[in-house]
């Protein structure tokens, strides 16, 4: 067992003793402070890989799980996995010392959060440490569950409830796709492993699966992602807690479909296919989230549809950084391989800006209760510290110097403008899109991130809209959006640090087989005046305009009709769905016995007769029969009467007796067919059966004439006679057949075998002992089951005597 | 002889059949017990009648009658017996909750 395992179970470990922590000491300390522990650990843990990892190397640690079958779990600690693991423990330690602050003790049901927060967690760090498909898969699910319970925390709210629902559904969809496309993979190269996989590409891209194992990867990332138009689970999934909101959809979990996109560019990249869907939905989302976003009124959708568009915005880099894997090393190469480090520094950054933007948005609710910012307005002189750390994460969303948003909006627009100068896949003419559509989205950014910041803090205050006296938050809480904006200034000042140790390394791992100078990746904030300056500053001038004239458009932007809306068209065909297979499902499951038991004999007859007559079974051969001695005939008839008799009788006593007598008559068969142990069991059951019968029958309604339809009749009569013919027909083909040599001459040695002398006692007993011991547990459960209904009867009597 | 045996199964089978499709719990338990015998002859055919001596050792013969299909038939009788009992009570107590025996009566509740 390695550290590294201990550091990615240690979560759940936690989880399992966060309950007790919670009944024992939650009077007199937060659960919190212990599960802060946890993140800072790891966080230390991870920072120690860095040097290692940042001059090129890898770790890899292979635990056996079932090695018989060449199942082990690998852990597998690159660039890429490192800087996720990095953003995981970090964040995740900031978002609970927030959590400390914003969960009240009191009231909320903490054990809960923190379990799942840790459940959370630790399906991350398994997800981006692992090297096995199948541990991948499984981890990835996990952070769906987790994501779900997190979601529906308040469980009590409507609301809540059907946004987890909706993340479920969409995600665990896309979760199907990606299991299906890593089953595809392994078909082609025949390992689990994925950097197995990477090594073996040429084997899989010239394979026919290729595309569809690519289709379905990508519906998993696009799903865990929010990717148009699977983006409508994350404005939902805002009725989270805001801790939640910040950490898993913001920061960390829809950053997993990022992850698995960088992962599978190796693999996949190179592909006009993957370029176009990959690079193609990330700008339709980038755009679309952008445009959703300026509509919002309440904070945390807006910033919801924010983020929708950043990861688009990452999602389109890595799309045109994987042209890098078309053109291989070389000068046009390293110009895209600028685009994937582009992306993966933008990652870092979104999750700077926006996790403290979720954190500034919690505490605007904790402190005044409200998120629509029609309520709102003004509150720069009230919380001043709050303000400046919104006003920080707002410009670096909007791209504004001296913020880390600008470094990596600059660099995208140079991608951007590379790809449409690219001349491949047919960019030459619809290319000049990408530069476009970029430019427009981020004017949109600017303008509502503008609306987020002003209208929030800025204008006039209205101290009586709002229920309570607004006042600055408490230390502790700001603690952890400070630490963020901090990071944002940082990071602009000091780019090639976090560039050199932590991007570079990540970058190696995306693009394994480009050599890249450091040269190239520098990041630096003053170009000279060139084309994404120009972009930049237009942008500034232009989303400053309208942010000024919104009072014009803005109302009407705001109109636009719900019932167009993607929200509206995935609501209409889920419940559409639920009504057909509702109805679908009324039509068949009526309640009425016979009815089911219709269906049982019809699929009987359809099946055994198809089958028979489809594979040729019929044979008849009357060859083998015995001898019919007058005896074993009159047995016969008298066995047709006695059944007809139990059929026609008006009288239950003449039923009974009738069915005795028919259980008899089976003895003497079992007799005539040299079974001495059958006959004399036969005999003995059937007595007891037959008392049984009488005993119940005493307390049974009489034999009514049944008052039935003819057509009831008719059909039962039609049913019944074409089961007897397939029952007679399957039995005479069986006795035609004889494919094998009995095996009963095996057990004729059961006396030296088993030291028995009644073949069929040592078959029961001694060969077959097992199944006599089921039988026995079989007999068990019918006798305490009619035991138990009896005494429930006899109980619900004295009950009502007692009344 | 085993092709009258496994005629009579037919028969049997069909009207164990008719009896399990009636509306009437009582006639429901008449027919699976008679679908139970019909079961087990065809079982003991299958492994050819009247082929050879009881299947039990020290008599000095040699031949014997398939005993594989005896055993699984001696396990059948049992199950049936305990299968017809618990329906036994089942019926009994259905009636006792509900007042009727009619199944279309004791149909559940068509669901909303």
């Amino acid at each position: 067992m390695n550290t590294i395992y201990l550091f990615i179970f240690l979560p759940f470990i936690f989880a399992c003793i966060v309950p007790f922590l919670y009944k024992h000491l939650n009077r007199q300390v937060h659960t919190g402070w212990f599960v802060l522990v946890v993140p800072l650990s790891i966080l230390i843990y991870l920072l120690r890989f860095i040097p290692a990892v940042s001059s090129g190397e890898t770790f890899e640690y292979t635990f056996s799980w079932i090695p018989s079958f060449g199942i082990h779990i690998t852990s597998y600690v690159d660039g890429l996995g490192l800087l996720f693991g990095l953003l995981i423990s970090g964040v995740g330690a900031l978002v609970i010392l927030y959590s400390i602050f914003y969960m009240s003790k009191v009231r909320e049901a903490l054990h809960n959060f923190y379990i799942y927060l840790l459940m959370f967690m630790g399906a991350m760090l398994g997800l981006v440490f692992s090297d096995h498909m199948l541990a991948f898969y499984g981890f990835w699910e996990l952070t769906s569950v987790s994501s779900f319970l997190l979601i529906s925390y308040w469980y009590e709210r409507k609301s809540s409830r059907q946004g987890a629902m909706k993340s479920m559904l969409i995600t665990v969809f896309g979760g199907f796709g990606l299991l299906a496309g890593f089953i595809m993979l392994m078909m082609m190269a025949d390992t689990y492993s994925i950097r197995e996989l990477i090594a073996n590409m040429e084997v899989i891209q010239g394979h026919s699966l290729f595309i569809p194992a690519m289709l379905c990867i990508l519906l998993g990332a696009f799903t865990k992602s929010a990717q148009f138009p699977f983006s409508i689970w994350l404005p939902d999934a805002m009725e989270a807690p805001t801790p939640v909101s910040s950490y898993l959809h913001s920061a960390t979990m829809v950053k997993a479909g990022i992850y698995l996109v960088a992962r599978m560019t190796p693999v996949f990249g190179g592909s006009p296919v993957w370029f176009w869907l990959v690079s193609g939905v990330g700008i339709i989302t980038l755009l679309y989230g952008s445009l959703t976003a300026l509509r919002q009124t309440d904070l945390k959708p807006l910033l919801a549809y924010s983020t929708i568009s950043q990861l688009g915005l990452i999602m389109s880099l890595l799309g045109i950084g994987s042209l890098a894997v078309y053109f291989g090393p070389g000068e046009s190469g390293t110009v895209f391989t600028v685009a994937t480090f582009a992306a993966l520094f933008h990652l870092f950054n979104h999750s700077t800006f926006k996790g403290s933007l979720f954190m500034v948005v919690g505490i605007i609710d904790h402190e005044t209760g409200r998120r629509d910012i029609r309520y709102l307005g003004g509150l720069m002189h009230v919380m001043p510290i709050t303000f400046t750390i919104a006003l920080v994460g707002g410009l670096s969303m909007a791209g504004l110097p001296p913020f880390n948003g600008f470094l990596s909006k600059e660099m995208f627009f140079a991608a951007v403008l590379d790809v449409s100068k690219a001349g491949v896949f047919g960019l030459n003419s619809i290319g000049t899109l990408f530069p476009i559509i970029a430019w427009v989205a981020s004017i949109l950014t600017f303008v509502y991130c503008m609306i987020f910041v002003f209208k929030t803090f800025g204008g006039k205050y209205h101290p009586e809209r709002l229920n309570r006296k607004v006042h600055e938050a408490p230390i502790g809480m700001l603690i952890a959006p400070m630490v963020l904006g901090l990071l944002v200034l940082l990071i602009f000042f000091f780019p090639n640090v976090l560039g050199k140790y932590i991007l570079t390394p990540a970058l190696s791992a995306v693009l394994p087989m480009m050599t890249v100078s450091s040269y190239d990746l520098k990041i630096s904030a003053w170009h000279g005046v060139n084309y994404e300056l120009l972009m930049t500053i237009g942008v500034i001038l232009l989303g400053g305009l309208l942010y000024m004239a919104k009072k014009r458009w803005l109302p009407a932007a705001r109109k636009f009709p719900q019932n167009l809306t993607l929200n509206h068209f995935f609501n209409e065909g889920l419940s559409g769905a639920e009504r057909w297979s509702a109805s679908l499902t009324n039509r068949y499951m009526t309640g009425s016995l016979r009815h089911y038991l219709l269906y049982i004999f019809v699929f009987f007859v359809l099946l055994l007769m198809g089958s028979l007559l489809w594979f040729y079974g019929l044979r008849f051969d009357f060859s083998n029969n015995a001898m019919i001695s007058v005896f074993d005939a009159g047995l016969v008839i008298c066995m047709i009467i006695s059944a007809l008799t139990v059929l026609l009788a008006g009288n239950r006593i003449v039923a009974i007796v009738a069915l005795g007598a028919l259980g008899y008559m089976v003895s003497m068969f079992f007799v005539i067919f040299r079974a001495p142990d059958l006959a004399l069991t036969q005999m003995v059951v059937e007595t007891v059966t037959t008392v049984l019968f009488l005993l119940c029958f005493y307390h049974l309604p009489k034999l009514k004439k049944s008052m039935e339809r003819l057509s009831f009749k008719w059909t039962n009569l039609f049913i019944s006679i074409a089961v007897g013919l397939t029952v007679t027909v399957l039995g005479l083909s069986a006795n035609g057949h004889k494919l094998f040599e009995p095996i009963t001459s095996f057990f004729e040695n059961s006396y030296k075998l088993a030291g028995a002398k009644n073949i069929v006692n040592a078959i029961l007993v001694d060969f077959r002992g097992f199944d006599t011991m089921l039988e026995i547990s079989v007999l068990t459960i019918a006798g305490l089951g009619v035991y138990v209904l009896i005494r429930q009867r006899s109980k619900r009597g004295k009950e009502h005597e007692a009344e | 002889m085993d092709t009258l045996i496994v005629i009579l199964v037919g028969i049997l089978v069909t009207i164990g059949t008719y009896l399990i499709l009636s509306r009437h719990l009582l006639r429901i338990v008449l027919g699976t017990s008679i679908i139970g015998h019909a079961v087990n002859l065809l079982i003991i055919t299958s492994g050819g009648l009247k082929t050879g001596a009881a299947p039990l050792l020290g008599e000095k013969i040699t031949d014997f009658t398939d005993a594989l299909p005896q055993a699984l038939v001696l396990t059948a009788i049992v199950i049936n017996f305990a299968v017809t009992a618990l329906v036994l009570v089942l019926c009994y107590r259905a009636y006792q909750g509900f007042g009727t025996d009619d199944l279309e009566q004791l149909r559940g509740e068509e669901h909303e």
